[in-house]
């Protein structure tokens, strides 16, 4: 079996023990191939647990700067004797597998077709440390040491990373150092050199930065004025709420002690949400983060919140299902919950970031969505880009931008007689013009209630008064599909029939995997969908396109059925590729699905000779 | 309900408060509710109490759960904005609305259904966090919207219209509130304006979480022999532990001629509560005598009305939370957005 053998193109994962310590050793070994020019994108796979169960962390090195998770491991780096055999069963026959050979394995533990790199780590660590804790600590960083050396990654580079990680610390600096050194000679004097995978310096990171979603979202929301946050702990959200805090205790503290922030951790998602509710009504910005089951625990306020047109920001970190659901495996699978929340005919506003940037940015945006349209906005992130550090765009910001605060009356505007009716459509774009409770002692004050009231928030119980608040809410939504985010097309470089549609963190997988099959000489149109309400390019997409696909990250084709009902398109004419395991889509997933879709008349295609990117594809 | 609507002008020559404002300023839309309710008895109190504590109706800001009793804020303080969010939710959309802007006077009216049942949770979080604010349940131990079903502080052995007897175990509301940390806690009854007025003006004047249960009889579903939150069986055995005169910068507002001793209460807001004691051994300052009083007089089938207990330095959410004085809702870019230079500095943190 010849040996793979690439320069910075393979992925490496690490098989561990869930709260060994392993998790800053792999994201030091992640961030010192950034450092050495080339693109990293790593994933946690993790268990609902905090000590014991498997841990996994895969780095997918990627000179071209894929960033989706590729699939297949190239080098193991077995930690877990629990996992063993489906570790090494995951590696790509001529791979490779790094593990701890103190104790023998025997041959019928490994494979022909997979080259064992046994380094007797537990030996090397007792015989250098004696305490229990350190031996365990070091012996992540002596692995840490070897890999690098025998991947060809700088010393220097690495030190450089462990010394800006123990900034402050420096006792503990040089012990890091030295189990680092001894894993790297022990590396060059025992293993196998050169070595078929390297890391060679490129200049392919630029001035890119390398942040998990969540913290991103949290940024954006401090840029974006949010004053007040009421959130309730739950995987995979928490630590949103916690970035927050973390931000806001850095950037938003007075001299004096004083906070220019308030955020209560709340007694449950119901609480949360009602909080966050009462601050926008009384004209915070305010927030709250989330995930899927916590979603359904809103329903019955978010209903109040879309009636009584109250702005407010939810960032849904999607998982699984309830209860025990999957709490720390990837799913886009609350866009139907999200867009449809609660009782009553209500619709709402998603907003999806493909990556920690978007994060940023939408979570700076959704603020101004929200104050504009009066009217809760979902950011729906998921866990694959939420709890990931994922390589981005620096975020950047315009000190002239200015907070869009919406159509608030203030005393000023009262005492020049400006006329009040809350629920009154007075620019025909549905959205109607509201105070702040305390502005005016005799004028803008009104009763905030459900549905049960007139265009002057008067009580009433009468149909014509509910159904002219219908439909101008209708109206209104029929002006925020003109103010979210518009999707983004990507043109094929030939022609063709064929369109792809996408959202969120699909992105990544989903650039790759339309090189890839433009290689194969099948040609996509790509569209990713950024907002809902849709804009009328996304209608316009399907209809411009013979074959339409929608790749998603659900069993049930979500946004499949939120754009087929939503924009009144006949449901075959959108071929779902649906990835729903828990992990992250993947290139080869998307390659797969689409090429066996499309495969047939591709290849006849070509067998005509010119224009092999008009795919045809029969149903 | 009252058909004959009041109207909206007044005689030039009705009495104004030091705020510029008649009592009529104080009032809202017509109730809605059954003639004879409790609960307009209390509306009515609330109304005479910011009246007469001059407080600028704009200021105050009224939200509810759902239920009669969250109909009410309707019907008082016409010129204050009010919310009448969902079920047992009041004390979350209260809390938040008080982070925004901690200027504001928070008037939560909540029923017995909304706060012991649906909202219990809710009702003890905001409680436990010290929100600066008057958390009045008017407490008639029926759901009355819905038509006569058992509330949760009906008394065990106590009995539905329709013959019912209630067997499971009362939640008391007041000892609920000392227990989960309220700065000021009081009963009282919604026919007895002179012990609820006062009571109303000494929570208004709280800065800290303030908690009244008003026993207030459902004239249409617990009002009949064998309910124990009647007219009938709350006068007979009504045990009132103190009467109470607030005075507001030293000029006393209420003065009546009361037997017994009497006792002041200073709090740091200027304000004095003076408390004319009718019980001898009730100290409102003592948490576990207030609550060994409560357990006492309630196993005797006493309902103890009155302040039963007060923190003399309380501390509210905003301390708690450390929030600057500014209410947070009138910050702008400047105090909220780092800007661009640091956002540099962030992104140099990511590499």
């Amino acid at each position: 079996m010849p040996k793979l053998s690439r320069v910075n193109d393979f992925v490496v994962k690490f098989a561990n023990v869930n709260g060994s310590g392993s998790a800053s050793a792999n994201t030091l070994f992640a961030k010192s191939i950034l450092r050495m020019g080339v693109p990293v994108s790593p994933r946690n796979i993790f268990p609902s647990n905090i000590q014991g169960l498997p841990t996994w962390y895969e780095v997918r090195v990627s000179e071209q700067g894929w960033l989706g998770r590729r699939g297949g491991v190239d080098l193991m780096v077995a930690m877990n004797a629990q996992t063993w055999d489906a570790d090494v069963a995951e590696v790509e026959s001529g791979g490779f597998l790094f593990y701890d050979s103190t104790r023998a394995v025997p041959t019928s533990k490994l494979r022909g077709d997979v080259t064992a790199l046994g380094m007797p780590l537990t030996a090397l660590c007792n015989e250098r440390y004696k305490d229990a804790r350190q031996r365990q600590v070091f012996k992540n960083i002596i692995y840490v040491g070897a890999l690098t050396e025998l991947l060809g990654i700088e010393r220097d580079t690495v030190a450089k990373l462990i010394g800006e990680q123990y900034k402050g610390k420096e006792k503990l600096l040089q012990p890091n150092l030295d189990s680092l050194d001894l894993g790297r000679e022990w590396a060059r004097a025992n293993l196998p050199r050169p070595f078929e995978l390297k890391v060679e310096r490129r200049d392919a990171v630029k001035d890119r930065i390398f942040v998990d979603g969540n913290s991103a979202a949290a940024l954006g929301a401090v840029y974006g004025g949010a004053s007040v946050c009421a959130w309730y702990p739950i995987t995979p959200s928490s630590s949103l709420a916690e970035a927050f805090q973390r931000y806001c205790n850095k950037h938003r503290t007075n001299a004096d002690g004083t906070k220019r922030f308030a955020i209560i951790q709340a007694e449950d998602e119901l609480a949360s949400i009602g909080m966050v509710i009462g601050a926008a009504w009384n004209g915070a910005r305010a927030f709250t983060a989330t995930s899927g089951p916590g979603i359904s625990l809103m329903q019955e306020f978010l209903g109040l919140a879309f009636f009584a047109e109250i702005p407010s920001v939810i960032f849904d970190v999607q998982r699984g299902g309830p209860s025990t659901g999957m709490p720390t495996r990837t799913q886009q699978s609350d866009v139907i919950s999200c867009a449809y929340a609660s009782h009553g005919d209500t619709k709402h506003v998603l907003l999806f970031p493909e990556d920690p940037k978007e994060c940023f940015d939408m979570g700076a945006a959704a603020f101004d969505l929200a104050d504009r349209l009066q009217t809760p906005v979902f950011v729906l992130l998921d866990l694959d880009i939420g709890m990931n550090d994922r390589l981005c765009a620096p975020f950047a910001w315009d000190d002239a931008q200015r907070m869009d605060r919406g159509k608030v009356l203030g005393a000023k505007e009262l005492d020049e007689g400006r006329a009040f009716g809350r629920y009154r459509d007075v620019d025909g774009d549905g959205i109607a013009v509201r105070t702040l409770p305390g502005t005016h002692a005799s004028r803008g004050s009104f009763f905030t209630r459900g549905t049960t009231k007139d265009r002057d928030a008067k009580y009433s119980e009468a149909g014509p008064d509910y159904i002219e608040n219908m439909t101008r809410l209708q109206r209104k939504f029929e002006t925020a599909a003109r103010l979210v985010p518009q999707p983004v097309v990507q043109r094929s470089k030939e022609p063709t029939t064929i369109g792809v549609l996408y959202y969120g963190s699909t992105s990544p997988a989903m650039n790759e995997a339309i090189e890839l099959l433009a290689a194969e000489g099948l040609h996509l149109d790509a569209m990713r969908v950024r907002a809902f309400p849709f804009h009328h390019a996304v209608p316009d997409f399907v209809a411009s396109h013979e074959t339409v696909f929608l790749v998603e990250q659900n069993r049930d084709a979500q946004l499949k059925l939120l754009l087929t009902h939503e924009c009144q398109i006949d449901p075959a004419r959108v071929i779902s590729v649906l990835h729903y395991d828990g992990t992250p889509i993947t290139a080869r997933f998307i390659v797969k699905a689409i090429r066996e879709r499309c495969g047939a008349a591709v290849r006849a295609g070509a067998g005509a000779g010119k224009g092999s990117g008009h795919g045809k594809v029969s149903r | 309900m009252t058909w004959i609507a009041r109207p909206k002008f007044h005689h030039a020559s009705l009495a104004k408060n030091e705020a510029g404002c008649t009592r009529r300023d104080y009032e809202g839309a017509i109730s809605t509710l059954c003639a004879g309710c409790g609960h307009d008895s209390i509306s009515a109190a609330i109304v005479q109490a910011f009246y007469e504590l001059s407080i600028p109706p704009h200021r105050v800001a009224k939200l509810s759960g759902i239920g009669c009793s969250s109909k009410t804020p309707t019907y008082f303080l016409g010129a204050s904005h009010g919310f009448n969010s969902v079920h047992g939710r009041m004390p979350s959309v209260l809390t938040g609305a008080n982070m925004a802007n901690r200027d504001l006077i928070y008037l939560g009216v909540s029923g017995d259904g909304d706060s012991a049942s649906i909202g219990f949770g809710q009702f003890a979080h905001s409680i436990r966090r010290g929100v600066d604010m008057i958390y009045i349940v008017e407490n008639n131990g029926v759901y009355g919207l819905t038509k006569g079903q058992r509330s949760a502080t009906a008394d065990e052995g106590s009995m539905l219209k329709k013959g019912d007897v209630n067997t499971d175990k009362p939640i008391d509301m007041v000892s609920m509130a000392i227990k989960l940390g309220a700065s000021f806690v009081a009963r009282s009854f919604s026919g007895d304006k002179e012990q609820l007025v006062p009571l109303l003006k000494a929570a208004i004047e709280h800065r800290g979480a303030a908690f009244l249960d008003v026993i207030s009889p459902c004239v249409a579903f617990n009002n009949h022999a064998g309910s124990t939150k009647s007219y009938d069986w709350v006068r007979e055995h009504n045990e009132a532990v103190n009467q109470l005169d607030v005075m507001e910068d030293h000029e006393e507002i209420v003065l009546q001629q009361a037997p017994g001793t009497v006792e002041e209460i200073s709090t740091p807001d200027g304000t004095t509560l003076r408390l004319r004691k009718l019980a001898q051994d009730f100290d409102p300052t003592d948490k576990a005598g207030a609550l060994d009083f409560l357990e006492r007089h309630g196993a005797k089938g006493e309902l103890v009305t009155g302040l039963l207990f007060v923190d003399r330095a309380p501390k509210d959410m905003h301390q708690h939370l450390g929030t600057v004085s500014t209410p947070l809702n009138v910050l702008g870019e400047a105090e909220l957005c780092p800007g661009s230079k640091t956002l540099a500095a962030i992104n140099a943190s990511l590499r």
